[in-house]
């Protein structure tokens, strides 16, 4: 069943150099593993693809039931050189949102989840 | 005393933040310190320029502005001050700040520290001369390459030199380019007297100093979680830390004021601009943001505790600011019918003749802004029928004259170009010169802050 990460998680995002950082959190704390386990580093790169220039990190935060992900090459060279809008990433922590999981429909049910229309 | 709590508030995160913020953090209740952040990376770059044109300068001038709305009740009540607004010329802020306290009849009560010794720009070719490259920590390569365009360079230093401010008896502590974090943690390790390897307690001042030191973006603003809810922003209350001995803290704001403080809203704060969350290195310590405990206290209160710290490295992080060519960016606004189409012709006239001009840029950057401008792709196809859009072009290079010929090439398509345009009010936009960021590392025992006490 389809999760939209904007129905199961908040964000914010931020800048470091050519560098944008977006740590996702848990709406519920028991939402979270749904979080670690289906967020990997190569699905946010696959989201990302064509719309940053280099690779992604992940880290895990369990305590703050988060995820902290850092996007290279995601601002146009960063800080006073980036020509882009959103030259300090301030909105890159939507654009994750925007992910929609694939979730099997007995953890849908067993966390509450709310799902997409197929 | 193991019960005591020491109060620090946050009244600004950035230079340029809200005026308002410092005073009202002083008088809508009490407070032991209150903390003012007014630098970023590229900042002192801004303000090394601003010291070349006058060596009295150089500074956070909105500093001034601010201690002249709280002076007097800050004296009153003993709120202590610690703000990083001392720019690249920390003694000019102390002297402007001097001048003002005469101003209002308040000298004779101030008592102030001044931290230097960050500025590494007069010892930058002493320093590459004798073993320290600065080499850039994302390329490797060495400072040598772009010395000639270096325009500020800065070693970030830590809580220490504003410790000794405080035994020293300042109230009100300047310093240069601090640690945004140290404006938090100083001021703690300094009332609860904790050691200098307490790794834990000193982790968790400066866990609570990546709380305030981006102001109400703690309390409530720029809040993703149930932002409709979030009450009475008009009115938003700064955070405040009632922080304890053992390391553990509340974080909260005053009474009837607007915003909130929740487990979500610290919760995005601690993630902001966060890299490897078990290393957050400091130059007092090294925070691990995966220990953190947050725990609801009741409404607009957020316990946090657990937190555990390691031993700092060796080195301090240097940001060096130099000139790496120009830019500029413009825009014009096109309206339905067809908006998107329209500017995308613009946009494709105007890379023409920019062609046939011979100019050569670096980079030339296209945004529909209102069309996918900062989601991209992602934001999925552009909606058919819009009812305007902006067309924002930018270039970069290290030609000035180049730079400067694009941007004469805008607003002529106001009358040359595709119809139903607008949105030019602002005319040519401003040639900017590029100050990019360069990080380095420098060995800590070459960098010395000295804090001097003035009256």
């Amino acid at each position: 069943m389809r999760v939209r990460l904007l129905d199961i998680a908040h964000a914010r995002s931020g800048d470091k150099g050519d560098t944008a950082n977006v740590g996702v959190i848990a709406l519920r704390p028991e939402w979270y593993p749904v979080l670690e386990s289906l967020l990997t580093r190569e699905r946010v790169a696959a989201h990302f693809a064509g719309v940053i220039a280099g690779g992604v990190d992940r880290f895990v935060l369990p305590n703050l039931h988060a995820l902290n992900f850092l996007l290279h090459g995601a601002l146009d060279g960063g800080g006073t050189l980036s020509l882009k809008t959103d030259a300090q990433g301030k909105v890159y922590s939507t654009a994750l949102l925007r992910m929609v999981l694939e979730v099997d429909p007995a953890t849908v049910a067993a966390l509450g989840l709310p799902t997409i229309a197929e | 005393m193991t019960d005591r709590i020491v109060r620090v508030a946050s009244g600004q995160g950035f230079w340029g933040d809200w005026p308002e913020a410092p005073k009202r953090q002083v008088e809508q209740g009490p407070v032991d310190y209150l903390m003012l952040d007014y630098l970023a990376e590229v900042t002192m770059s801004i303000v090394q320029k601003q010291k070349e044109r006058d060596p009295r300068m150089g500074y956070a001038r909105d500093f001034i502005g601010a201690m002249e709305g709280v002076l007097p009740a800050v004296l009153e009540r003993g709120v202590k001050v610690i703000a990083n607004a001392g720019g690249v010329n920390p003694p000019a802020c102390a002297d402007a700040l001097l001048a003002l306290a005469t101003s209002m009849g308040q000298r004779g009560r101030l008592r102030l520290g001044v931290v230097t010794g960050d500025d590494l720009l007069p010892r930058l070719d002493e320093l590459l001369a004798t073993g320290h490259p600065l080499a850039n920590m994302d390329t490797g390569a060495p400072l040598s390459e772009v010395r000639d365009r270096v325009l500020a360079a800065n070693a970030y230093i830590g809580s220490t030199p504003i410790v000794e401010a405080l035994r020293g008896g300042a109230q009100i502590v300047i310093t240069g380019r601090s640690t945004d974090t140290a404006l938090t943690m100083a001021p703690l390790r300094y009332e609860f007297g904790w050691a200098d390897d307490a790794w834990d307690q000193l982790a968790a001042g400066i866990i609570a100093g990546h709380i305030l030191e981006c102001g109400a973006q703690s309390s409530g603003g720029n809040c993703l979680h149930d932002w409709r809810s979030i009450p009475d922003l008009a009115n938003v209350g700064y955070p405040i830390v009632d922080a304890r001995a053992d390391g553990s803290f509340t974080v909260t704001k005053h009474p009837g004021t607007g915003g909130r403080v929740s487990i979500p809203s610290v919760s995005e704060q601690l993630l902001y601009e966060m890299g490897d969350p078990h290393r957050y290195i400091t130059p007092d310590v090294i925070a691990d943001f995966t220990s953190i405990r947050l725990a609801d206290d009741g409404p607009d209160r957020v316990h946090v505790s657990g937190i555990r710290g390691a031993p700092p490295t060796d080195s301090l992080k240097v940001s060096i600011a130099y000139r790496d060519g120009w830019k500029a960016v413009g825009s014009l606004v096109y309206a339905w019918p067809d908006a998107v189409e329209k500017a995308q012709l613009a946009d494709r006239v105007l890379r023409e003749r920019l062609d046939r001009l011979g100019l050569r840029f670096d980079t030339i950057l296209t945004e529909f802004v209102g069309a996918g401008a900062t989601h991209g792709s992602l934001a999925g196809p552009v909606l058919p029928d819009l009812p305007e859009v902006q067309f924002r072009i930018g270039v970069r290079g290290h030609d000035r004259a180049a730079v400067e010929r694009f941007t004469r090439e805008i607003v002529p398509l106001v009358l040359n170009g595709p119809p139903s345009v607008t949105g030019f009010a602002g005319g040519r936009p401003k040639v900017e010169e590029i100050v990019a960021y360069w990080p380095a590392l420098i060995d800590k025992r070459v960098v010395t802050p000295t804090v001097e006490i003035r009256q």
